[in-house]
C-alpha cells in the first residue's frame, strides 16, 4: 500500500496538467480557427485591394478621356506631366492586339486540344495515354519567356518566316494576308500563344470526355456505330460545356500573357487588318514602356491593365461558373 | 446511322457486330471516315508534342555551351562582350523566391486548411471561387497591382527584392491553396476520428495528424508553385525591376532575376547577349522541369501510398 500511495499524487497532477492543457486547448482552438479563417480571407482581402488600388491609380485617364472613349480612341501619346493628365490615352490599338493574337491561338489550340483530348480518352493504348498526357502537361511548365526566346530566335526565322513567305506569295490578295512579312507581328505571337494555351485546354477537355457515361457510348456502339461515330454523336455533343470552359479558360490565359507576345508582336503602336502586320497587345505594351514611362505615364498603363483585368475576369469567372455547374470532379488543382 | 437500318438482317447473319455494318450500305465510307478521324486524332497527337521535343532540343543544343562555372559566378558585361554570367540574376532569383515560398506557403496551406476542416460554408464557397478567379489574373496585372500598392502607395517602398517576391507570392498562393485543398480532401475521415477518439483537439489533430498526413502532396503542390513562380517575369518587370548587380539590400533597390537578363539579352541584337539567354533558359528549365518531374513522383508516390 505504502508503494502505491506515491503514485497517486503524479496521478493526480497528470490529471490537473490534462485540465490545464484543455483549458488551453480550449482557447487554442478558437485562436486556431481564427487564424486559418484570416488566412483564408487573405485571398478575397487581396483581390478587393488589387481592385481598389488599380482603379484609384488610373482613374484620372478614366475621367479624362472618359471609359468607352479610352477604349475605342486609337491614339496612344503619353504626357509628361507629374500630377495631371496631359497626354491622350486611346487604347484600341492594343485591345486589337490583344483580340487579333487571342482569336489566332484559339483558332488553332482549340481544335488541336478537342483532337489531343479524344486521342488520350478514346485511342491512345492504355499504357501510353498517361504519358502522353503527362508530356503536353509539361508544356504548360515552360516558362513563358523562354516560349519567346525559342519563337523569336528559333521558331520565326526556321519555321514561321518561311511559310509566312509562303502565304504572303499565294494568298497576298487577300487582305488578312498582305504583304510585306516583317517576320514578328500579329501571326507569330499568335501561333506561339497558341501552342502556350494548349496544355490547359486539353486538360479540362480531357477531363470532360473521361467522364462521360459509358453506358450510352456501348449502347451506340451496340447499334453498330465506329469509334469516330461514338466521338463525334455522343461523346463531343454532350461535352460541349466543358469545351466552351476550356475555350474560355484558354482565352484568359491568351489575353493576359505577356512576356512571349511581347517578344514577338513587334512592339509598334499602329494597328492594322493584315497578320503579317506588328502591333502590341495590351499585356505586352504595358511592359515594353513601363521602364521608361513618366509617372503620368504610368497612370495610363495601370489604365489598360485595369481594362485587361476587366475583360480576362469576366472571361474567367464564365468559364469557372460552367466548370462548377458541370460538377466537382472535374476542378483540377493544377489548372 | 439511319443507313443501317434500312437494310434488314439477313438469316446467314454470322455473329459480331461487324458483318452488320459491313453488309449496311455506306458502311465503306462510314469505316473509312472512321480510320481517316483515328489518323487525324494521331496526327494532331503527334502535333501537340512536337512544341515541346523542339524547345528541349533547341534549348539544350544552345545553351549546353554557354553553361559553365564561369555562367553560376560571374557577373553579365556589357552585351555586345562574350563570357560573364548571370550571377546577379541567379541571387535575385534565389532572394526573391525564398522570399516568396516564406509568404505564399504558410498563407496557402491555412486557407486550404480552414477550407476543407471548417467548410463546407458559404464563406469557403466564395474563398474557393475566388482563388481559382485568381489562378487566371494576368501576371502583368499582379505587377502593376503590387506596383500600385507597394511600390509607390503605402509609403512608397521603392523597387527591390521584397515587393518583388510580395508579386511572385501572389501568383504562387492560388496554385499553393487549390493543390493544398485537393490532398487534404485526400486524408481519411477515419484519422481524423481516431485522433479525436484520443482526447485530441481540433487545432491538435489538423497539426499533428492532418497536415502530416498530407505531407507529400502538399509538397508535390508547393513545387509545382515553385515551378510556376521562378520563370515568371513580367510581374517582376514592374516591381523588381531587374539590376545586372548582385544585389543584397532587402528592399529600397532594384533587384535582378534571371528572367529578367533572359528577356533583356534575348530582345537586343548582340550574338554575345543572345547566347547568355540561351544559357539562362536552360538553367531555368532545367530547374522548372526537375521541381515539376520531383512534384509529381512525390505526388504520384503518396497517391500510391494512401491507395
Amino acid at each position: 500500500m505504502s508503494t502505491e500511495a506515491p503514485e497517486t499524487p503524479p496521478a493526480r497532477e497528470d490529471s490537473r496538467r490534462g485540465t490545464l492543457t484543455s483549458s488551453r486547448g480550449r482557447l487554442a482552438d478558437p485562436i486556431f480557427k481564427w487564424v486559418v479563417t484570416a488566412c483564408g480571407t487573405l485571398v478575397l482581402v487581396i483581390l478587393a485591394l488589387m481592385v481598389l488600388r488599380t482603379v484609384s491609380e488610373a482613374w484620372p485617364v478614366f475621367v479624362k478621356e472618359g471609359f468607352f472613349g479610352f477604349l475605342i480612341g486609337d491614339e496612344w501619346d503619353a504626357g509628361s506631366s507629374r500630377d495631371e493628365i496631359t497626354g491622350t490615352y486611346g487604347a484600341w490599338p492594343f485591345i486589337y492586339g490583344t483580340l487579333v493574337t487571342a482569336v489566332i491561338a484559339l483558332a488553332i489550340a482549340l481544335p488541336l486540344a478537342i483532337m489531343v483530348a479524344v486521342y488520350l480518352t478514346h485511342l491512345a493504348p492504355r499504357r501510353l495515354a498517361k504519358p502522353l498526357s503527362y508530356t503536353v502537361e509539361l508544356l504548360a511548365a515552360v516558362p513563358s519567356v523562354i516560349f519567346g526566346l525559342w519563337g523569336l530566335h528559333w521558331f520565326l526565322p526556321n519555321v514561321l518566316r518561311p511559310f509566312f513567305e509562303f502565304l504572303e506569295g499565294t494568298l497576298g490578295w487577300f487582305f488578312l494576308f498582305e504583304g510585306p512579312v516583317r517576320g514578328v507581328g500579329y501571326l507569330p505571337a499568335g501561333i506561339v500563344l497558341a501552342i502556350m494555351i494548349l496544355p490547359i485546354m486539353t486538360a479540362i477537355i480531357r477531363e470532360v470526355v473521361a467522364v462521360q457515361p459509358l453506358e450510352q457510348q456501348m449502347a451506340a456502339y451496340a447499334l453498330g456505330s465506329t469509334r469516330w461515330e461514338v466521338v463525334s454523336k455522343v461523346v463531343l455533343p454532350s461535352s460541349f460545356s466543358g469545351i466552351v470552359a476550356a475555350t474560355m479558360l484558354g482565352l484568359g490565359r491568351a489575353l493576359g500573357e505577356t512576356i512571349a507576345v511581347l517578344m514577338l508582336i513587334g512592339g509598334s503602336q499602329s494597328w492594322g487588318a493584315s497578320l503579317f502586320g506588328t502591333g502590341s497587345s495590351m499585356a505586352s505594351h504595358i511592359a515594353a514602356t513601363f521602364g521608361e514611362a513618366s509617372p503620368e505615364g504610368r497612370t495610363g498603363l495601370m489604365a489598360i491593365g485595369v481594362a485587361l483585368f476587366l475583360v480576362t475576369m469576366i472571361v474567367n469567372i464564365l468559364a469557372r461558373v460552367i466548370v462548377w455547374r458541370l460538377g466537382q470532379h472535374t476542378g483540377d488543382a493544377a489548372v | 446511322m439511319s443507313t443501317t437500318t434500312t437494310t434488314p438482317p439477313t438469316p446467314s447473319a454470322p455473329s459480331g457486330h461487324t458483318p452488320l455494318s459491313v453488309r449496311s450500305r455506306g458502311a465503306g465510307t462510314r469505316r473509312a471516315k472512321d480510320r481517316v478521324a483515328s489518323v487525324v486524332l494521331t496526327a494532331a497527337m503527334v502535333l501537340a508534342m512536337i512544341p515541346l521535343v523542339l524547345i528541349i532540343f533547341e534549348v539544350t543544343r544552345r545553351g549546353i555551351g554557354v553553361v559553365d562555372l564561369d555562367f553560376l559566378t560571374q557577373r553579365e558585361p556589357p552585351p555586345r562582350r562574350e563570357g560573364g554570367g548571370y550571377a546577379a540574376g541567379f541571387v535575385g532569383t534565389l532572394y526573391i523566391m525564398a522570399l516568396a515560398v516564406l509568404m505564399s506557403i504558410p498563407f496557402g496551406i491555412a486557407t486550404a486548411v480552414y477550407i476543407v476542416e471548417y467548410g463546407p460554408n458559404r464563406l469557403t464557397a466564395v474563398i474557393r471561387f475566388f482563388t481559382d478567379v485568381m489562378t487566371g489574373i494576368p501576371s502583368i496585372f499582379v505587377g502593376l497591382f503590387v506596383y500600385g500598392l507597394l511600390v509607390v502607395g503605402w509609403g512608397g517602398l521603392g523597387f527591390g527584392t521584397f515587393v518583388g517576391a510580395v508579386a511572385i507570392a501572389v501568383m504562387m498562393l492560388p496554385i499553393v491553396t487549390r493543390s493544398a485543398e485537393e490532398m487534404l480532401r485526400l486524408v481519411p475521415q477515419e484519422i481524423r476520428n481516431a485522433s479525436y477518439g484520443l482526447g485530441a483537439r481540433k487545432w491538435q489533430t489538423i497539426v499533428h495528424t492532418v497536415l502530416p498526413a498530407a505531407g507529400p502532396g502538399l509538397a508535390t503542390g508547393s513545387m509545382l508553385a515553385v515551378a510556376r513562380g521562378i520563370g515568371e517575369t513580367a510581374p517582376l518587370m514592374l516591381t523588381a525591376f531587374g539590376s545586372g548587380l548582385i544585389v543584397t539590400a532587402f528592399q529600397g533597390s532594384a533587384q535582378g532575376a534571371v528572367p529578367l537578363q533572359l528577356y533583356r539579352g534575348a530582345s537586343q541584337p548582340f550574338e554575345a547577349g543572345i547566347d547568355r539567354a540561351w544559357g539562362a533558359a536552360l538553367c531555368l528549365f532545367a530547374l522548372v522541369l526537375l521541381f515539376t518531374v520531383v512534384a509529381r513522383w512525390i505526388g504520384s508516390r503518396g497517391a500510391a501510398r494512401t491507395s
